[in-house]
């Protein structure tokens, strides 16, 4: 059992060191690359199973009990973000043997996208607030190289900006860090949890979760931190904006979700407030910002970043069923979000460019790509009985029970402005007659085959959460759940004993 | 840049220095100041002194492997410091284990050392690397 915690971590890190070692073979690599995706998400599976029924697995790093070593932690939520993961890993590994698969080989792509993965499958698995921080910087600085895999200009200068203002994100966790321990005098996020509610300064500590917000925040894109995401995710190769879309934001989030859910659940009536604004802010100025967008990755970017809204609303809430949307929208969008970039990346090898000015008449030139496009994007804007539809349900309907009318109105609308963005992709991509005779997409049987494979996987997988959604929404309640029970988290971590210290204040500040 | 002729005669053994030391460094690293990544840095200093007297290209023949790949088998090695804890069900991974074998001298070993030493590959992969690069930039 102890192994298999540790596995998910252990994975791409060897996957990374091997491709690493194997610089010269790019074949290799790739094949390495292939088998290390798929092992992840069979570990994930195995996990996800021992976890679904509320279990937390924990497991001492060297043997250094809690909260003194370094802990992972992995609950439903956590498995199921795993899970997600190692999917994601997959599918882009996949599609990554597509057209420009040799120039990106050669350039470094597996070790630094194993490395990716690795950073964020250690932020899903610890228990540990540094060791939190440190598999952040594992993924700002895989995420760097990839971003500037190409060594254009133009990446280049997305690149900087993106480092520049994830380095400020990451300060600014590490100055929570330190100020959360002059405080507590622990980081383990079991401990914390059981002592936040007693620390005397809770002005201090407040502060402290003011500045967690803001990094985790800037991480997750949220308003008004989310300026670095559009700067650099159109840069990208595909693949690497497809994996980045599907992951690095969603770091945030499960970041905000976990610290906010178990070291200030205590103080919710300040930091409820304070989400919920951020949410609709984070929303409204997503789907704006992709309404005046012509370039498809540009779209798409500002998508993320409205996206996110819907998921924190989860966390200003804090009710089960609120948490359990936000688990479900993550589950959801992941996918989504994924698909739309891979499919951006087809689009373009069919119809030569990404500005929507340039392209059209691709429904005659690739009717496949049209109704393989349709099914996450009418899924992204929530059209019934698309995977996207339950979820903003379920969100607005939690809104709704907890009485944040204006939130889940909100929620409506973005929902509404996203079809139209989705509508503009499919009128110029697709609708309208091509304003010069796309050049014949020079690929390989093989590279189609990798291009289409995963989009129609990812598709089909949207159409099941869509059709088939009730055991989905069954475990995102449990996971819900899982993370409003602090109790059991601190007593898996640290043990009963410990929990009979704290017995008297968790009584009265720690319960919801 | 153009080494002085001193320079270049030098260089093996201003590469062997270093390399000494940091094994020294590495090895004393466990109860004292030291470890694997200040010995690694150490010996990438030399490594950095022999890519500027004799070229970037001398400095990664000497390496054998390209840094790049002594980094991913320092990953390996540290890696694989913790397999020895999954063999028992009590001692999660990177649990380490300690010998103090008798010859004449007492010998203490364990799994930590081999931690140690992947840390070490991983640093002097990853500088190496760097002072390459920047060394191929200067010249």
């Amino acid at each position: 059992m102890h192994s298999l915690i540790a596995a998910p971590i252990l994975v791409p890190l060897v996957a990374a060191a091997v491709t690493a070692m194997l610089w010269r073979q790019p074949g290799l690599q790739r094949v390495i690359g292939l088998a290390a995706a798929a092992l992840l998400l069979v570990v994930a599976v195995a996990l996800l199973v021992e976890t679904a029924s509320g279990r937390i697995l924990v497991a001492q790093m060297g043997n250094w009990a809690a909260p003194f070593g370094i802990t992972l932690a992995i609950d439903l939520f956590s498995a199921i973000m795993l899970v997600i993961t190692g999917l994601m890993a997959l599918a882009v590994a996949i599609y990554a043997c597509g057209p420009g698969a040799a120039e990106r080989d050669r350039a470094g792509f597996q070790p630094l996208f194993h490395s990716l993965i690795l950073g964020v499958c250690g932020s899903f698995c610890t228990g540990d607030l540094f060791n939190l921080y440190v598999w952040f910087e594992v993924m700002l600085i895989a995420s760097f190289g990839l971003l500037v895999l190409d060594r254009t200009d133009e990446q280049l200068d997305g690149g900087v900006r993106y480092v520049v203002l994830n380095l400020i994100g990451t300060t600014v966790f590490l100055l929570a860090v330190g100020l959360l321990y002059g405080l507590t005098g622990t980081l383990s996020l079991a401990d914390l949890a059981r002592v936040a509610p007693t620390v005397e300064n809770q002005a201090a500590l407040g502060a402290v979760g003011m500045l967690l917000l803001v990094a985790f925040g800037a991480k997750a894109a949220v308003f008004p931190l989310f300026n670095w995401l559009p700067a650099a995710y159109h840069t990208a190769s595909m693949p690497v904006a497809a994996i980045f879309a599907a992951l690095l934001t969603k770091v945030g989030v499960y970041a905000i979700i976990r610290v906010f859910t178990l070291i200030f659940a205590h103080d919710m009536a300040v930091f409820g407030p304070i989400l919920a604004v951020v949410a609709a802010a984070t929303m409204i100025t997503g789907v704006f910002g992709a309404a005046m967008h012509y370039d498809i990755r540009k779209i798409l970017s500002f998508h993320i970043i409205s996206q996110i809204g819907y998921m924190l609303i989860g966390v200003a809430l804090m009710t089960p069923l609120a948490l359990a949307g936000s688990v479900l929208y993550i589950v959801h969008h992941i996918i989504v979000k994924a698909n739309l970039f891979l499919i951006a990346g087809a689009m373009r090898a069919e119809a030569g460019s990404f500005a929507l000015k340039r392209i059209g008449g691709l429904w005659v030139a690739a009717p496949a790509l049209g109704l393989l496009f349709l099914v996450p994007a009418l899924s992204l804007a929530g059209i019934p009985p698309l995977s996207g539809f339950w979820g903003k349900l379920v969100v607005i309907r939690a809104g709704l029970e907890a009485e944040a009318y204006l939130l889940a109105g909100i929620a409506l609308a973005v929902g509404l402005l996203t079809l139209y963005s989705m509508i503009k992709i499919w009128n110029e991509a697709f609708w309208k007659a091509a304003p010069a005779p796309a050049p014949a997409a020079p690929w390989t049987r093989r590279e189609q085959v990798a291009t289409y494979a995963p989009i129609v996987v990812l598709a089909g997988l949207t159409l099941t959460i869509g059709v088939w959604t009730e055991p989905f929404a069954a475990l995102s309640l449990t996971a819900a759940h899982g993370l409003l029970d602090r109790t059991a988290y601190i007593e898996a971590v640290l043990g009963a004993a410990s929990l009979q210290l704290a017995a008297p204040l968790l009584s009265d500040g720690g319960t919801l | 840049m153009n080494p002085s002729l001193i320079l270049r005669t030098s260089a093996p053994l201003l590469l062997w220095m270093p390399l000494v030391v940091s094994l020294y460094v590495l090895v004393r690293g466990h109860n004292d100041p030291g470890g694997g990544f200040i010995g690694g840095l150490i010996a990438a200093g030399g490594v950095l002194f022999y890519a500027i007297a004799r070229g970037p290209a001398a400095a990664r023949a000497v390496l054998r492997l390209s840094p790049v790949a002594l980094c991913g088998l320092g990953v390996l090695v540290a890696t694989a410091s913790g397999i020895p804890a999954l063999l028992t069900p009590e001692t999660p991974y990177l649990t380490h284990f300690w010998w103090f074998p008798t010859l004449g001298v007492t010998l203490p070993l364990g799994t930590a050392l081999v931690f140690d030493l992947g840390v070490y590959l991983t640093v002097l992969g990853m500088a190496s690397a760097l002072f390459c690069a920047l060394v191929e930039e200067a010249q």
